[in-house]
Formats: C-alpha cells, structure tokens, sequence
C-alpha cells in the first residue's frame, strides 16, 4: 500500500465523517427542537432517543467507541427506559397545558436563550479551539484499554465516590417510592361486604357493542339503547376526549368520565376487568379493593 | 471534522435543552430536557478528549453519564411522589412552599 492509497483513504474517512456529522447533526438539532415543540412528554421521549442515538454514533465517529455502547445501553436503554415507565404510570391521566401560567414567560425564555446562543457562541469563537489531534490507536481498538487504565488509576477515588453514590440513588428511589399502608389491608368479608353494600354488587358492564365494535373504548349500549359510561374505563375515556382535535371523536358519552364517582374510578375499573375474567369470590376478587384508597 | 463542529453542535443542543427547561410545565418533559444538556455536555467533552489527544475528557463523560443515571432514578422517584400526593405531573401543582 503505498503513500497515496493511504492518503485517500484518510480523505475518505475524514469525508464519511463530515457527511455523519452533518447528518447526524440536523437530525439531533431538529429532535431537539421536537422534543420542546411536542405536546405530549410520549412523544418527547421518543425524540430524545433520537438525539441520544445520533449523539452514540458522534461518538463513535469522534474517536469514543465505548462511551458510544455506553450511551446506547445506559442512556438509550435504562434512562430512557425509566422514563417511559414512569410516564406510563403518571402520564396517563397527566396532560400537558399550553397555557402560559406566567406572563411573558416564554417571551423572556425565548429572549434569555438568545442570549445565552450568543454568549456561548461568542465564548466557543473566541476560543480557538485546535484541530483534532491526530488519530491514535487510543482512539480504536484499545479506546477500552485506555479508559480502563485511565479510570483504575487516576480516577480511582471518583470511581470509588460513584459507586456510593450509585448505592444511595438506589436507597433513596426505594424510599421516595415506597408506600407506607396506613389501614391495615381488608380482609375478604369486608370485602365482599363492601361490594354487596355498595352501589355495584354485580360487575360493571364490558366495553363494546359486539354488532359493531369490540374496542374498549367503545360504550356498550343498554337496553334502551343509550351508551353506558360505566362500560369504558375512566382512563380511556379521557384519553379518547384528549386526542386530537382534528379527529373524529369515539361515540363516547359526553362526560364518561365525570360521570363516575371521583376518586372511586380505578377502583371501578380494576373491579371491572377482575370481575369479568374471573369470579366474583377468589384471590382474583380481592385485589380491587386494595388498589381503592 | 473539528472539534469546533461537535461543541458548536453541544452549545445548540444545550440550548434547546434549557429553552425546554424554561418553557415546559410537565416536570416529566423538563427532566428529559435537563438530560439533553447533560448529553451536550458530554458532546463537548468528547469533542475536547479528541482535541487534546487524550482520554481525560471521555473518563470525565463517562462520570457524567453515571451521575445523570443516578439523579434519574431519584429525580423520577421525587416524581412519583409528588404525582401521588398531588395526582398532577405538571410543575406548577406544586406550590406548597410557596411563600
């Protein structure tokens, strides 16, 4: 291989990457822009996985092949991750306003960014920051020596305050999220008591009208052929009275969900799909009555 | 491609970062926002670890990484908290300390 092949193939490289850059650069850019445009925080994190996934291919162009996994398995996979199963768990019922609750907030926002673009930018031209030095092989195949030497020898006290610092996120996110019970849990007679006392002693009605739709977000319809709002779970419902505008909305009673008792929804809901798909008695038939508060 | 491209591309990226953080009510969308400052951050370590022809920079991205894991699991925990005392994700339910 003589001089010449080798400095082609440098230009080539040094080409693949300014086209990856350039790439990968208008792609995070404008997910970025996404993810403070959209309305719903679902589709926010899907647009940061988008820029978490062109920012572990930049690293893997600029010379950082482990931080490249290590942004895709920890950022991609378990940050990203937890917060799509937190957003299940509150998003549901959460909805994003686009009401200003202060004045001129988005305003001084949008003015104290410019400022802050213009500052940074000053500070980064002024800079001068080098070429990239040239690429060594600590940047290929023994990018993972090097970390490793690195991180087991200079920074091995850091190293050591992270992992205790990793024990007490984990020991805090268990306290955060731990439930204390205050009543003592109910027993099976009570239960049942307090199902037959209540207003519903049979199951609710199940969702659909079997002639049309079988969906669950469709209301079954009663005898008198008016749509029963107890038959759609009240967390469909609103989410059916949140989409968009420009859709047609399902056939849902207007107020399905007001029309159930506040704070006893879930409830509902839960008692509904355990008291169809098992009997009314049984280890099946006491789980409603725990999730009610 | 220089390094002055990757932290060009880091100051944009941690900008939008911090408009969203100013912007959004949703305390979900705001902790995604701050991650994304967090991931320029860490852009422009790289890009500076590949400047100055060693692996400084990456060992500090790498720290960066393991202690925006950590505040995610206690920032996500605090949410929940919060979400189950106030049944609301958004920021501006909780105003108890409000003077």
């Amino acid at each position: 291989m003589t001089a010449g092949h080798l400095l082609a193939a440098g230009q080539a490289e040094s080409t693949g990457a300014s086209v990856t850059f350039w790439i990968l650069a208008v792609i995070s850019v404008a997910a970025g822009l996404g993810m403070i445009l959209a309305r719903r925080a679902v589709h926010c994190a899907v647009l940061l996985a988008v820029v978490m996934l062109s920012l572990a291919i930049l690293y893997a162009v600029a010379g950082a092949p482990f931080l490249a996994f290590v942004q895709i398995i920890v950022y991609t996979g378990a940050v990203l991750m937890l917060f799509l199963f937190v957003l299940m768990i509150v998003g549901v019922a959460s909805k994003d306003s686009l009401r200003e609750t202060i004045a001129g907030q988005r305003l001084a926002a949008g003015l104290a960014a410019i400022a802050f673009l213009v500052l940074l930018s000053l500070v980064i031209g002024h800079a001068a920051i080098g070429p990239a030095a040239p690429a060594g092989i600590r940047y290929g195949v023994s990018n993972v020596r090097g970390l490793a030497t690195l991180i087991f020898t200079r920074y091995v006290f850091p190293f050591e305050v992270t992992a205790a610092l990793l024990i007490t996120a984990a020991l805090g996110a268990m306290v955060l999220a731990h439930r204390e019970r205050t009543a003592p849990r109910p027993t099976q007679r009570e239960l049942s008591r307090e199902r037959i006392a209540g207003a519903h002693p049979t199951p609710l009605p199940g969702p659909g009208v079997y002639a049309r739709h079988n969906a669950v977000d469709f209301p079954a319809l009663l005898p008198d052929g008016s749509p029963s709002a107890l038959s759609v779970s009240p967390i469909i419902a609103q989410r059916a009275s949140e989409s968009e505008e420009g859709l047609p909305a399902p056939p849902l009673p207007p107020g399905s969900a007001a029309a159930l008792p506040p704070g006893n929804g879930e409830g509902d809901a839960e008692r509904q799909s355990a008291g169809t798909a098992s009997a009314s008695t049984g280890p099946a038939g006491t789980e409603p009555g725990e999730a009610r508060p | 491609m220089t390094p002055s491209h990757y932290v060009a591309l880091a100051v944009i990226l941690f900008v939008i970062g911090a408009v969203g953080v100013l912007v959004r009510r949703n305390a979900m969308v705001i902790f995604m926002c701050v991650e994304l400052m967090l991931n320029a951050v860490n852009l422009a370590f790289v890009a500076f670890a590949r400047q100055h022809g060693n692996l400084n920079g990456q060992v500090i991205a790498f720290f960066v990484m393991v202690v925006a894991a950590a505040e995610v699991v206690v920032g996500l925990a605090i949410l929940m908290a919060i979400f189950r005392a106030r049944r609301s994700a958004s920021v501006d339910e909780a105003n108890l300390l409000k003077y």
